[in-house]
């Protein structure tokens, strides 16, 4: 039987079952931690940082996403020390990138934007790096442009945990890291890929897209991808 | 009581953002009332006078002649509002950045043209290596990103400046 435990998030005494996670917890308590790699339904990795949170007696910032729950944890989920480590993270993201929102297709429908609008990002204090980034187009359906991508890796997790082909993967080191397709193929040329465009759905910016959508165009069903998921048994 | 001097420029940018400046409704009778524009492509100043309150700047830093400007711009305001994504992210003039200057002009005016193929030289601006965003330039005081900002978002931005406040922007705009 699972055991019982109790943590106090901001505060506020909560029960939870061991072996959950913190923000499991705090978002079945209502409460808010930002996030962007993390989607329910497949395994949490910890990469974006964004869900960072302090727990009392650590004395450095845990990702909610993949820290289990302690009895007796106490977590703050909002502080100045946060919101400032947020922030950066977010900037640098876009900073990292040639994200062009006016002319994206997720437009509107892009959690990278919608974060920065929500924790108050109205412009990036680094020096934006302008990579030289090119698109995958070779796929018949969809299409892949590293210019967008923020390297949350739901699109390896998806295809790997729920459609079972994995054909994605992270090839390269440091800030040349990107998603590659089986071996550093084209992806027009995988024999895994079932064209079955979950890594499309639950990709959260306008990098994996449906081709022949226009700007504003894209919108991604991932709640369709973690109802699935959960029927499979997943998280 | 003296009226606010305010000044607006178009760098590198598509116009939008002055569109939409020219799209506040009513709000605009109420502003125009309290400010003088003394500046930009709304009225027919040549040069960028000296002592402006306040100067709206919408587009990237992309040319010498955008560079030149927004450093007489710094000097001479005593406060930058970079409006509208151009001038905040540098947005779309950012696009040509991953292509070195001689090569993009060469393919556009050159290679991908029939009748009088060559770079254009006579009075035009040379570009720069990158668009930037105005505060890799100059200091900015003020951010409001959007493409274009909604006519609402520069009117509370007006309005909270003319009242003497710093206004709080966080939510209300978004990039894109």
């Amino acid at each position: 039987m699972s055991q019982k435990v109790s943590i106090r998030i901001d505060g506020e005494l909560i029960s939870a079952t061991q072996g959950q996670t913190i923000l499991e917890v705090a978002r079945a308590s209502g409460k808010y931690i930002p996030a962007l790699c993390y989607m329910e339904g497949i395994t949490p990795v910890g990469a974006c940082r964004l869900c960072i949170v302090e727990v009392a007696g650590v004395n450095r910032l845990l990702p909610s996403c993949t820290t289990p729950v302690q009895d007796g944890m106490s977590v703050t989920t909002n502080s100045k020390k946060l919101q400032l480590y947020r922030r950066m993270i977010l900037e640098l993201l876009f900073a990292e990138r040639n994200h062009v929102c006016a002319v994206c297709v997720s437009n509107g429908h892009c959690e990278l934007q919608a974060l920065a609008q929500k924790l108050g990002v109205t412009n990036v204090r680094f020096a934006y790096s302008y990579p030289k980034w090119n698109a995958d187009v070779s796929h018949e359906r969809f299409v892949l442009d590293h210019n967008r991508c923020v390297l949350c890796t739901r699109c390896v997790r998806a295809c790997d945990e729920l459609e079972g082909a994995h054909v994605w993967d992270v090839g390269m080191r440091g800030v040349n890291s990107r998603i590659i397709c089986e071996l550093n193929a084209a992806w027009g040329e995988s024999t895994e890929c079932t064209s079955c465009g979950k890594c499309v759905h639950v990709c959260p910016t306008g990098a994996l897209a449906e081709k022949g959508r226009a700007v504003e165009e894209m919108v991604k069903r991932d709640d369709r991808i973690t109802r699935l998921a959960m029927r499979k048994g997943g998280r | 009581m003296a009226k606010v001097k305010l000044a607006t420029v178009w760098l590198d940018g598509c116009s939008g953002c002055h569109m939409s400046l020219l799209d506040m409704d009513e709000s605009l009778a109420a502003i125009a009332k309290k400010v003088d524009i003394v500046y930009g492509p709304l009225v027919d100043a040549q040069e960028f006078p000296e002592g402006v309150d306040v100067t709206l700047v919408e587009g990237a830093v992309s040319s010498v002649e955008d560079m030149k400007l927004i450093q007489l711009i710094r000097q001479r305001s005593k406060m930058i509002v970079a409006l509208g994504d151009c001038a905040v992210t540098s947005n779309v003039p950012s696009m040509r950045n991953s292509i070195p200057v001689k090569k993009l002009l060469n393919r556009i005016y050159c290679e991908a043209v029939t009748a009088q193929p060559g770079i254009p030289s006579d009075g035009v601006p040379s570009l720069l290596r990158h668009a930037v965003p105005v505060h890799e330039v100059v200091k900015v005081d003020l951010h409001v990103p959007g493409c274009p900002p909604k006519a609402d978002a520069i009117a509370f931005v007006l309005t909270e400046l003319l009242e003497g406040r710093k206004p709080d922007l966080a939510s209300k705009v978004k990039f894109g």
